[in-house]
């Protein structure tokens, strides 16, 4: 299986070890993974905005570029969604580049639950852990059940995190609430953002967890700036980080500062 | 606004119409027909009362099993603000005496003062707690709503799952007027506080009778 | 000039960050959220219901005229009169006109979102026709001169003890008194007296029944039959989209809709009404177009029609339960309301599909499947296509689109901007210009991207020999590519 590896923009300019405990991770699998040149990014920011004619070009370069692989995997649920989802209005319905990269276009877990057979290497780690889920990765890709809806669907950002040896998943009041970040909602709307961010953390903090986990980085990226703010100890990881047994950050703030 | 005005609009109302329709007419739509509803995908109960009873109770209703019309009364008595009623409306005589002729009064507001009304249901719905009362069975349809306690009479033969054979039940509708009730008239407009007696009926007491 | 442009994030601000009015907003609005769940959790068949009630909606709108035909044949043959009013005056002025007919100097009336969207309360008491809106919430609301701020719960965003300082005010009750059990029974009091001096009653509909030619009411409070059923005259406000074909069909929407509401199994009344009372009665329906027809030729935002004001979407919302239902400055707020009110008027209300961070939840909990956050996705290409984006935004999308469809401008951008960001001071990059830190802090800038590591760990990254380079040919490039 030759794989080409997806990394969203903001993960490769501010993630960049989310995109190498990803890639560790499908080497691992035994993938032949490569990481075409050229990548920039999906086109969600302006297609959330609805700016279609600027989101077209970098749609059909994206296509061009992810076209010809057995798998494209991308350690986001949300970037996924927007090629799976979103993309069909700037293509035609029968363009088979079009249709052959939507359909082989996954996020990770996802691609591990479902094309790869579900296990992952032995790894370790020791921690209280919460699941956010992410908004498009659980509603738009169907990566869980869904408290809304009245069909049960395999969980399968928690089947693979599972797996890990020493990890404690801690359940959550609200279990799949957004977190508010939103794209340029989270600019758009920055005191609605941030008391749904606010929100999601208190939850999160409540359940015991020592580290938030998630499929999306930047619903993470949002966590993690208002953790940061409020000095709360309470870390986020990529679940690509813990798959890879990287370690838990240690505190770096004064534990009198958490919140 | 004056009468001229609202002359002008209302004859206006037979032009809106034709516009209305126009702009309907003009948009070709293309559907579907409505599929006949797959009953067995349907749920129901093994046993319709029990269910019945929990969801009545849910919605804040009681029910009383009863083997006969007379222990209505019976069981009516053993309550207070029945006991102490003044004004009581009963539409089914044998299982209770009222003292209010509904059938003699032709002002609805002459009903302001009523403590109860015992009405009669024509069937019950399971999934939801509700009993069916047909219009025709009342003579003026405030009494449901006006006394400050109602109890109705209901069948425990006459008991279908769902709101789908409760249609079928009801099959025609001749009557100008029929309700659903489903437990005592109830608000929670303060702060999602649950408080039972909104504007109708504070209680509900349900009999089912064989 | 004073175009009322209604700018969401602004208007919420003064509710949102009152942190715990937010959070008891919040929390009162996720308890009925969580009731729901429970009920439609208890419904094995559920998600088969909600599909069948968009088949239906799919299908009447699509056959509107025929259906309303229908109806009206059938409801005037159970002797009711039926009404068309093209928009808002229309419906106002037949409204005046009934009851001046009757002389009529007050009247009671039911909840009603088709009244508060044509405006009725006021435009009847400029007329000198007192109105006593009788829903608990909505006489709340009525007394303290606001507007419901939810469709189904319309006081939600008024604490009790808020409201035992109205009903002190106007209704004579204990002066600091804040029970809801005492509070509504002295609204009961109240509206009784009011309930018997009403001379018309006015309710809404929820669901119109073609092959019957009657229609339906649901309350829990019993006040649309206490108002109706009192008084000779009642009249009856209704959407043309409230239509739906025979009572087979109501059958489905009557397991929806309280569920959904409030998470009860069905409203404690489900009133059905098939003509006037008696031969000494008058029954008036107004069929109501104002912008119905016109969304209906919208391909896009026609299933927006399907809504049968449940108000699930107001409560699952994350916005609408911070931002609180005034923030929408729209008679229908949340998720539906951010759909219907830019197609009335995209100019005034174009922040509200924008005051949403696409979490789909609304969606989902939507018993009629309108697929509300894509239809919300939709009206900002609308927007934008209409040059209603303001113009930074719009020149952001741009750059941004530009960058991205140039690699190497995308990285030299992406290193400058991470650069800036380590070596400036904090207070340069986290002022109160910057939207994002207003409450958070930005990433930690890593010093290389991650294609910068790959290149210094794995070597070059796989090259196309021309993005444009045809498809099949990749298979082979890629065995012999230079990703080792």
């Amino acid at each position: 299986m030759t794989v080409a590896l997806f990394v969203p923009c903001y993960i490769d300019q501010f993630f960049p070890q989310v995109a190498v405990a990803t890639l560790e991770l499908l080497e691992s699998l035994g993938l032949d993974v490569v990481f075409p040149d050229g990548q920039t990014c999906c086109g969600q920011p302006m297609a959330n905005t609805g700016c279609n004619s600027d989101t077209a070009p970098v749609a059909r370069r994206f296509v061009e570029l992810f076209t010809g692989y057995d798998a494209v995997i991308c350690p986001s649920g949300s970037c996924t969604a927007m090629v799976r989802h979103h993309y069909a209005e700037y293509f035609a319905d029968d363009d088979p580049a079009f249709t052959s990269v939507r359909d082989r276009t996954f996020e990770l877990c996802e691609y591990i639950h479902d094309v790869h057979g579900g296990r992952i290497p032995d790894v370790c780690f020791p921690h209280r852990v919460s699941v956010h889920q992410s908004c498009h990765g659980l509603r738009e890709l169907g990566l869980g059940s869904q408290s809304e809806r009245m069909v049960q669907r395999p969980d399968k950002v928690a089947a693979v995190l599972n797996q890990v040896q020493g990890i404690e998943l801690m359940p959550l009041t609200r279990v799949d609430e957004c977190c508010g970040f939103g794209g340029t909602f989270a600019v758009n709307e920055a005191d609605v953002s941030a008391a749904m961010g606010r929100d999601r953390i208190a939850d999160h903090s409540g359940s015991g967890s020592e580290v938030i986990v998630s499929a999306d980085m930047s619903c993470l990226m949002h966590l993690q700036g208002i953790l940061r703010r409020q000095q709360n100890r309470l870390q986020v990881m990529h679940v690509s980080e813990v798959l890879v047994g990287r370690e838990l950050e240690t505190a770096p703030l004064a534990a009198a500062q958490r919140s | 606004m004056n009468e001229s005005t609202v002359k002008s609009s209302v004859t206006a109302t037979t032009d809106s119409r034709r516009a209305i329709m126009d702009r309907l007419r003009g948009q070709v739509i293309d559907s579907n027909p409505i599929p006949p509803i797959d009953t067995s995908s349907l749920t129901q109960f093994d046993d319709p009362l029990a269910v019945f009873q929990q969801n009545l109770q849910a919605v804040g209703g009681e029910s009383h099993l009863v083997d006969r019309p007379e222990q209505v009364a019976e069981i009516l008595l053993g309550i207070d603000v029945f006991s102490s009623a003044e004004q009581i409306c009963s539409l089914v005589p044998d299982a209770v005496n009222g003292n209010v002729d509904a059938s003699a009064v032709d002002d609805p507001h002459e009903f302001a003062p009523l403590d109860w009304t015992i009405a009669q249901g024509q069937f019950a719905v399971a999934e939801n707690g509700a009993i069916w009362i047909d219009g025709a069975t009342l003579p003026h349809r405030v009494l449901i709503f006006i006394a400050q306690y109602l109890a109705i009479v209901v069948s425990r033969s006459q008991i279908v799952s769902n709101m789908h054979q409760a249609y079928q039940q009801i099959g025609n509708i001749e009557s100008p007027f029929g309700v659903f009730v489903s437990g005592p008239s109830k608000t929670a407009d303060i702060e999602q506080s649950l408080v039972l007696g909104a504007h109708g009926c504070r209680k509900l007491q349900v009999f089912l009778l064989p | 000039m004073k175009l009322p442009i209604v700018d969401h994030p602004t208007a919420a601000k003064p509710f949102v960050t009152n942190e715990d009015r937010s959070h008891w907003h919040d929390d009162a609005l996720w308890f009925v959220r969580v009731k729901r769940d429970r009920q439609a959790s208890s419904v094995p068949e559920w998600e088969y219901l909600r599909e069948r009630a968009s088949a239906i909606k799919t299908h009447t709108i699509a056959n509107l005229g025929d259906y309303l035909e229908q109806f009206e044949r059938n409801a005037t043959a159970r002797g009711a009169t039926v009404h068309w009013a093209a928009d808002a005056e229309e419906h106002n002025a037949i409204v005046l006109k009934i009851l001046r007919q009757h002389g009529t100097q007050r009247i009671v009336k039911s909840k009603s979102m088709l009244t508060e969207e044509c405006g009725l309360n006021p435009y009847l008491e400029n007329n000198g026709i007192e109105v006593v809106d009788t829903d608990l919430g909505e006489r709340i609301v009525q007394l303290r001169e606001e507007t419901p701020s939810h469709i189904v719960l319309p006081a939600i965003h008024i604490k009790k003890e808020e409201v035992g300082q109205t009903f002190h005010t106007h209704l004579g009750t204990d002066a600091g008194a804040s029970d809801p059990q005492y509070l509504t029974e002295a609204a009961r009091n109240h509206l009784r007296n009011k309930f018997l001096a009403g001379e018309v009653g006015i309710t809404g509909v929820n669901f119109g029944i073609a092959e019957t030619g009657g229609f339906v009411v649901c309350t829990n409070e019993g006040n649309a039959d206490l108002g109706v059923s009192l008084p000779k005259v009642h009249i009856a406000c209704m959407g043309i989209e409230k239509m739906i074909p025979s009572l087979a069909d109501l059958s489905v929407f009557t397991r929806l809709l309280a569920r959904s509401a409030t998470g009860q199994p069905v409203t404690t009344y489900t009133s059905h009404f098939h003509g006037p009372k008696d031969d000494n009665s008058e029954l008036h329906i107004v069929l109501v177009d104002n912008g119905r027809t016109r969304l209906r030729g919208n391909d896009t935002f026609r299933p927006a029609m399907h809504c049968i004001r449940c108000g699930a979407c107001m409560n699952t919302c994350p916005v609408y339960r911070r931002s609180g239902g005034h923030s929408y400055r729209a008679t229908v707020p949340g998720p539906i309301g951010s759909v219907l009110s830019p197609s009335r008027d995209a100019k005034s209300y174009k922040s509200l599909p924008y005051a949403c961070s696409l979490c789909g939840s609304c969606s989902d909990v939507c018993p009629v499947k309108i697929p509300l956050h894509h239809q919300l996705l939709a009206w900002r290409g609308e927007l934008v296509g209409n040059g209603l984006l303001p113009l930074s935004k719009r020149v952001a999308m741009k750059t941004a689109s530009f960058l991205f469809q140039r690699p190497g401008l995308y990285r030299t951008a992406g290193s400058m901007g991470r650069t800036a960001l380590r070596v400036l001071p904090h207070f340069v990059t986290h002022n109160r210009f910057n939207t994002w830190t207003k409450a958070r802090e930005l990433p930690k800038p890593p010093r290389e991207s991650f294609r910068q590591w790959y290149i210094a760990n794995r070597g070059n990254p796989q090259r196309r020999d021309s993005v444009n380079g045809n498809a099949t040919t990749h298979a082979n490039t890629r065995s012999n590519g230079d990703a080792s």
